[in-house]
This record gives structure tokens, C-alpha cells and sequence, in this order.
């Protein structure tokens, strides 16, 4: 008989909806029934709703079965599911599911479809074929290359990446650094996340890249504690890279060097700040340094640093494989190529959707989302995660785009697409922004690290409607001094989601008669 | 730090380690020593085998790496990761940040504050439960999330919320 193939993601979210139960009970009822299966833990295809999302390669490609539970498993074989026969949690083909059909997967093209664990299967992808073409290129050609992309950091900043090569390739040291920033510290973000556990080995082809193009021999990726898995299946792929010869000494027989370790953070969320990011990887406290000397020039122990996102790495590849043009084609105005959006909260099909730039917010919570998990109207989302701005449905329109969500006093950050139904209490919500940024400040500037304090004391008062209108003028004047006054983001971006809800919910700052949500 | 504080140091600092953590925590130091900024690593070792990371090892740490005691006290209290102090035998911890808001992380940890009886960063009586905040697990798409003993579990309600205490209070 032949052996069935079934994949049965392992993935944080999978799992926090019971995949690794299903999987065990797959294993058992196959050999209860003298059926010989196969069991791949692949990553996630991002259909999140519909997780743990169970599939079955057959002739006709790989079908589909979810959300399923273990109690589900052995009425699936009692159907036939390994022949990809009919079942109440059939989805049919994966990839004609509307959600994912419609997408545009260059850096998520192989997650959910690989075993992410597995060279072979990542080569059979096309892994590795940015690293063949970067191999060919001399380093300023490959930083042409990106340059030419139009590439911008995936973090939040949205710097391009090719002058940050540039000026690390410019700079002489006898040792650089390669730093990938894992922390993905904002909520309502996991792309990276999705990443590391369910196509690492780009994320190292993406790295391995940028030591080429930059003359860095030496990488680290600082990822948060709060990923077990992704640091186990991560370091495990590192291990496994550098046996087969695409980390060290001698990457791909090229006689070129470059390794690769991780290193985990501690909870601090200010870690994700480049330059706090760098302490913290010396063994300090995650402090914020002075700008200049940048790190470009001055990074990781004071070498020379190339540091990005997990996301910006992942990108790289495909834009030597395809060439810029290929890359830059895709996307709107400055923003080119795609962003993986994270869909999350109150939303009915969360997840992620990878889509060129110039796709609306509506088209995402409605389209993609379809509506709140609650079936409530969806009354405020935040974009950007905790530094980033509340919209109301008059905005939803708005193509994501960095300059577009500008000009709305709004920004992207990683892509995280956080909605909120009509029970939201918006000055609640701007509360907790700043009390966020009080448990998070670093501690090196005033502005954020008394500022946030009082305005959680200021919005404190103006919920008990205590000297409302003075206080809401002291709230705008402390957002005002934080802004201008910050060091970095932390304390200069939290009057954002805190401005945002007043400007737009400016109801819910107003005398607490109940608002009517029926 | 005053000299207040200074003066009233917890009894468990000057206080030795017991010999199976020394034997642990010099071992650990002899392996990841010579790694460049190689204390996070220390730390993370000595907690993930330890379960918190002892004030009377401090010290030792200090002499390895060849700084100051001060230096690694304030690197231990700046990360919120890093506890001082045993933790329960369980450890929760409860998303707080903003998806997870949105589908009811609030009331979440109302109920879980009323079923411990805890505050957040507290250990119950029995030392069974350690209740931690985080800001984020990365499972945005299916909150609101919770952490049991680095295992996430998604779409959490009242009633697997008090199941899960229930097995941690059992075992
Ligand atoms: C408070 C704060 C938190 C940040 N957190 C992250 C993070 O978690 N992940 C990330 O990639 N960038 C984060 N950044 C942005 C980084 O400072 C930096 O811009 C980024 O790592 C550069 O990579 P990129 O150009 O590829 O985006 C944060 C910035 C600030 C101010
Ligand atoms: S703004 Fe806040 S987090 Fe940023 S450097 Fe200043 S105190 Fe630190
Ligand atoms: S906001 Fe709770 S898991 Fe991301």
C-alpha cells in the first residue's frame, strides 16, 4: 500500500489550538487501522481561523481538513480523508482557499507547504538560489541589487536596507556583524515569528546574503524568550545549515565565511530598538544609545553592523533570484514589494496575508477578515502595533502604504492589523498605550519615563471626569513634550494610539453615560 | 539604590547557595563564559535550570565575566524575564496586550486575579501558580492567549481558563 502523506503544522499558533493532540491522534489511528501515513510537521500557511489546519498531499494536489480536533480524527478516517475524500472540515485544494489564492506569497511562498526542517524539501522550493546568484555577484552588485529593489526595512522604520549595506560594505573593520532583529515585540505582529518556525533556513539564505554583500563574517539573531518554539526550531535549522555546508568556513564549497547564532531576550520590550537591541546583545541592560555613531558604523561591539528585520532579510533572496525590477514591480508609490499583514483580535479570519502595498484596510478586515470574531461592527483598528495609531471606519480606505498612513498621522510598523469591535472603550485603550510605555521605558529620558506615568494618571482623571477640559488639554501638551522630547520611538510614537483615540473616539472621553452598544 | 535598601538586602542574598545550584551555576559559567556578551546566555542557563536566577550567584557571575556585582544585578532586574526570587511550580503568564484586549484579555485576568487571589508577578500561597503578564505570545490571530509553562494556548475562555488552573493547583 502506498504511505499517505500528512502535514500537521507544528507552529506556535497550531499548536495553541491543539495540533500536536491531532497529530498523535493522526499517528494512533493510522496504526489502530494498519494504514501506513506519513506525518509532516510543516509551519503554518497562515490561515489562522482555520487551525489546527490539517492536509493530505493526493493526486490532485493537497487537500484540506479544518479546523480539526483530536475528537475529529477518527471520523476523518472513517470518511476517507487520506484519499482526500468529503467531510464536514473539508476545505478542498489549499491553495484554491480564496484566502490564500488571492495573495501575493513571495516571502510566505513557502510556509505551510515545506517541512521546514528539511534541506531537501527547501532546495526542491527554490531555496538557496539567492545565495547561488549572490555567490556569482561581486558585494556592491549585490547591494546594488537591493538598492535597485526598493527594499525598505521591515521593522517599523521603513529605511532602505540597500543604504544600510552600503554604508556597512563602505565602512573597513576588520571584523562586521550581520544582525537580524527578532524581537517582534510589537502585538498583533507574528510574521516573523511565522518565519522562523515555518521557513527558517530563508531567513539564514537571507543573512548569509547580507555578509556577502557586506564583508560580515559573523551573524546573530536576537530573538524574544517569549518564542520557545521559534528559538528551538530555529537553532535546530542553524545546526542543520551548518552541517550541510551552508554556514561556516566554507558556505556552499564558495570558500566564503559566515556563521550564525541566536540569542534570546529577556521580555524587555525597548530590546527591539536597534541600539538597545546592541546592548542587550553585549550582555548589557537594554539601554537606548545617542545617534550617531550609527550602527552601520559603529554597532555590535563597536563594529561595523548590518541589522534588520527578520522580514527584510527574508526578502532578499527572491530579489537576487528575479532581479530588482522583478521586486520593485510590485507595491505602490515608495512602498515596493509586499508586506505580510498579521491579522488579529477581534476578527472572525485572522491571520496572515502577504500583499502587494496599495491593498486598503477594508479590503483586509472585510475581504480577508470577514468582519469581527464577534459578528459586531468592527469600530477601531490599530495598525502598528502599540506605538501605532487607532482608526476609525472613516479611514478604512487608507492604502497601506508608509506615506499614505503618514499623511493620516498613522503608520505600518511591522504590518500588524489589530480590530476592535463596538464594545472597545477608546480612552481605555489610550491608557493602557501609556501604560505600556511606562512598563517598557528604558528609563533614559524624562519625557517617557515620568511622562507616560502622568498621562496614565491624566486619563486616570479624565475618565472620573475630574476638571475634564483641563485635563484633556494637559494630556495633549504631555503627548506634545513626549514627542519632541524622546530619545527614541518608545516615548516619541506613544502619544500616537493615545491622540488617535482622542481625536477620533473623542466620545468616549466624555461623561460616562453608557454608551449605547445595545 | 539607597542606603536604606542597601542595608535591608533580602535574607537569601547573603545567605549561600545550597551546593547542587553552586556545583550548577559554576558549570555553567565554566561552558558559556568566553562567549562575547555572553551574560544573558549565563542567565537564561542558570534560570532555565534553576527556575530563577539566585542572588548569591550574582557574585559568582561577576568574578567570571570580570564585572561588577552592580552590572549584573541591573542587568537581572532590568529584564522582566529574569526573577530573583523560586518561582510556583507552575508558571502562567497572561497576555495583556492589544488583540488579545480585544477578545477579552481584561475580564481574563480579572478572573484569574479572583480564582488565585494574586496580583500579577505573584506566586500563591500553595506555590502552585506564578502569575507573569506578557505583551504579546505572538498568537494574535486566535487570542486572547495564555502561556502555561511555555505552552500557548489559543481562544481562551472562563472555562478552560479555570481547567487549566485546575490542573495546575493538581500537579
Ligand atoms: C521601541 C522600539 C521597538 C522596536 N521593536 C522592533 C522589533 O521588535 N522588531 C524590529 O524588527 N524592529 C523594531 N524596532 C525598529 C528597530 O529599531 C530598527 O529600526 C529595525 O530593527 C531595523 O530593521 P529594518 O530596517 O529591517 O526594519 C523598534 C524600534 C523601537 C523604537
Ligand atoms: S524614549 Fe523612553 S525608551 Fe526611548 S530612550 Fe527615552 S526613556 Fe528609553
Ligand atoms: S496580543 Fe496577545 S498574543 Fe499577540
Amino acid at each position: 500500500m502506498r504511505t499517505a502523506t500528512v502535514y500537521v503544522p507544528r507552529d506556535t499558533t497550531a499548536l495553541a489550538c491543539g495540533a500536536e493532540a491531532v497529530a498523535r491522534a493522526i499517528v494512533a489511528e493510522a496504526a489502530a487501522r494498519g494504514f501506513d501515513v506519513r506525518v509532516v510537521r510543516n509551519g503554518s500557511r497562515g490561515l489562522c481561523w482555520l487551525e489546527p489546519l490539517v492536509e493530505v498531499a493526493t493526486a490532485q494536489g493537497r487537500v484540506g481538513y479544518g479546523p480539526v480536533a483530536a475528537a475529529d480524527v477518527a471520523g476523518l478516517f472513517d470518511a476517507g480523508f487520506l484519499h482526500g475524500a468529503a467531510h464536514a472540515l473539508a476545505l478542498g485544494a489549499v491553495e484554491a482557499i480564496p484566502y490564500l489564492a488571492s495573495q501575493q506569497r513571495l516571502c510566505f511562498a513557502r510556509n505551510g507547504v515545506i517541512d521546514p526542517l528539511d534541506l531537501d524539501d527547501y532546495a526542491a522550493h527554490g531555496g538557496w538560489k539567492g545565495l547561488d546568484a549572490a555567490l556569482a555577484l561581486a558585494s556592491a552588485d549585490i547591494v546594488q541589487a537591493v538598492l535597485d529593489s526598493g527594499l525598505r526595512g521591515r521593522g517599523g522604520a521603513a529605511f532602505p536596507a540597500g543604504i544600510k549595506w552600503k554604508t556597512v560594505l563602505g565602512t573597513e573593520a576588520a571584523q562586521k556583524y550581520v544582525v537580524c532583529n527578532a524581537d517582534e515585540g510589537d502585538s498583533g505582529t507574528f510574521s516573523d515569528r511565522m518565519i522562523l518556525e515555518g521557513d527558517p533556513f530563508r531567513l539564514i539564505e537571507g543573512m548569509v546574503i547580507a555578509g556577502l554583500a557586506t564583508g560580515a563574517t559573523i551573524g546573530v539573531v536576537y530573538l524574544r524568550s517569549e518564542y520557545p518554539l521559534a528559538f528551538t526550531l530555529f537553532r535546530e535549522a542553524i545546526t542543520r545549515a551548518r552541517a550541510a555546508g551552508w554556514l561556516g568556513a566554507d558556505i556552499g564549497g564558495s570558500g566564503r565565511a559566515f556563521d550564525l547564532d541566536v540569542r534570546l531576550g529577556a521580555g524587555a520590550y525597548i530590546c527591539g530598538e536597534e541600539t538597545a537591541l546592541l546592548e542587550s546583545l553585549e550582555g548589557k541592560r537594554g539601554q537606548v544609545r545617542f545617534k550617531p555613531p550609527l550602527p552601520a558604523i559603529q554597532g555590535l561591539f563597536g563594529q561595523p553592523t548590518v541589522i534588520n528585520n527578520v522580514i527584510t532579510f527574508a526578502s532578499v533572496p527572491d530579489i537576487l533570484v528575479h532581479g530588482a525590477a522583478w521586486y520593485r514591480d510590485y507595491g505602490m508609490g515608495r512602498s515596493r514589494g509586499t508586506l505580510p499583514i498579521q491579522l488579529g483580535g477581534n476578527i472572525r479570519r485572522g491571520g496572515l496575508v502577504e500583499r502587494a502595498f496599495g491593498i486598503t484596510l477594508r479590503e483586509l478586515l472585510y475581504d480577508y477578515g470577514g468582519g469581527s470574531a464577534s459578528g459586531r461592527p468592527i469600530r477601531a483598528v490599530q495598525v502598528g502595533g502599540p506605538l501605532g495609531a487607532y482608526l476609525p471606519e472613516a479611514r478604512f480606505d487608507t492604502p497601506l502604504d508608509y506615506e499614505a498612513f503618514a499623511a493620516i498621522g498613522a503608520m505600518l510598523g511591522h504590518g500588524g492589523v489589530v480590530a476592535f469591535d463596538d464594545t472597545v472603550d477608546m480612552a481605555g485603550q489610550a491608557r493602557f498605550a501609556m501604560e505600556f510605555c511606562a512598563i517598557e521605558s528604558c528609563g533614559k529620558c524624562t519625557p517617557c519615563r515620568i511622562g507616560s506615568t502622568r498621562g496614565v494618571e491624566v486619563i486616570d482623571r479624565i475618565r472620573a471626569s475630574i476638571d475634564r477640559e483641563k485635563n484633556i488639554a494637559l494630556l495633549r501638551s504631555l503627548s506634545d513634550t513626549m514627542l519632541n522630547g524622546s530619545l527614541c520611538a518608545l516615548g516619541g510614537l506613544t502619544p500616537y494610539p493615545v491622540l488617535s483615540a482622542l481625536d477620533h473616539f473623542a466620545e468616549d472621553f466624555a461623561a460616562r453615560v453608557a454608551r449605547a452598544v445595545d | 539604590m539607597s542606603p536604606a535598601t542597601a542595608r535591608d538586602e533580602p535574607i537569601d542574598r547573603v545567605a549561600g547557595l545550597e551546593e547542587t545550584q553552586r556545583a550548577f551555576v559554576v558549570g555553567v559559567l565554566a561552558e558559556l563564559s568566553g562567549l562575547p556578551g555572553a551574560l544573558l546566555p549565563i542567565l537564561h542557563a542558570i534560570q532555565d535550570g534553576l527556575g530563577f536566577v539566585p542572588p548569591a550567584s550574582v557574585p559568582l557571575i561577576a568574578q567570571a565575566l570580570n564585572i561588577s556585582r552592580a552590572d549584573v544585578h541591573g542587568v537581572v532586574t532590568f529584564y522582566p524575564h529574569f526573577r530573583s526570587t523560586r518561582a510556583g511550580r507552575h508558571v502562567l503568564r497572561l497576555c495583556r496586550a492589544e488583540a488579545c484586549q480585544a477578545m477579552g484579555a481584561r475580564a481574563l485576568e480579572a478572573r484569574l486575579r479572583e480564582r488565585l487571589g494574586i496580583g500579577l508577578h505573584e506566586t500563591t500561597a500553595d506555590g502552585a501558580i506564578t502569575l507573569e503578564p506578557v505583551y504579546c505570545l505572538g498568537n494574535c490571530a486566535c487570542a486572547p492567549s495564555l502561556m502555561v509553562d511555555g505552552a500557548v494556548h489559543a481562544r481562551v475562555g472562563d472555562a478552560e481558563l479555570d481547567q487549566l488552573v485546575a490542573q495546575c493547583r493538581e500537579a
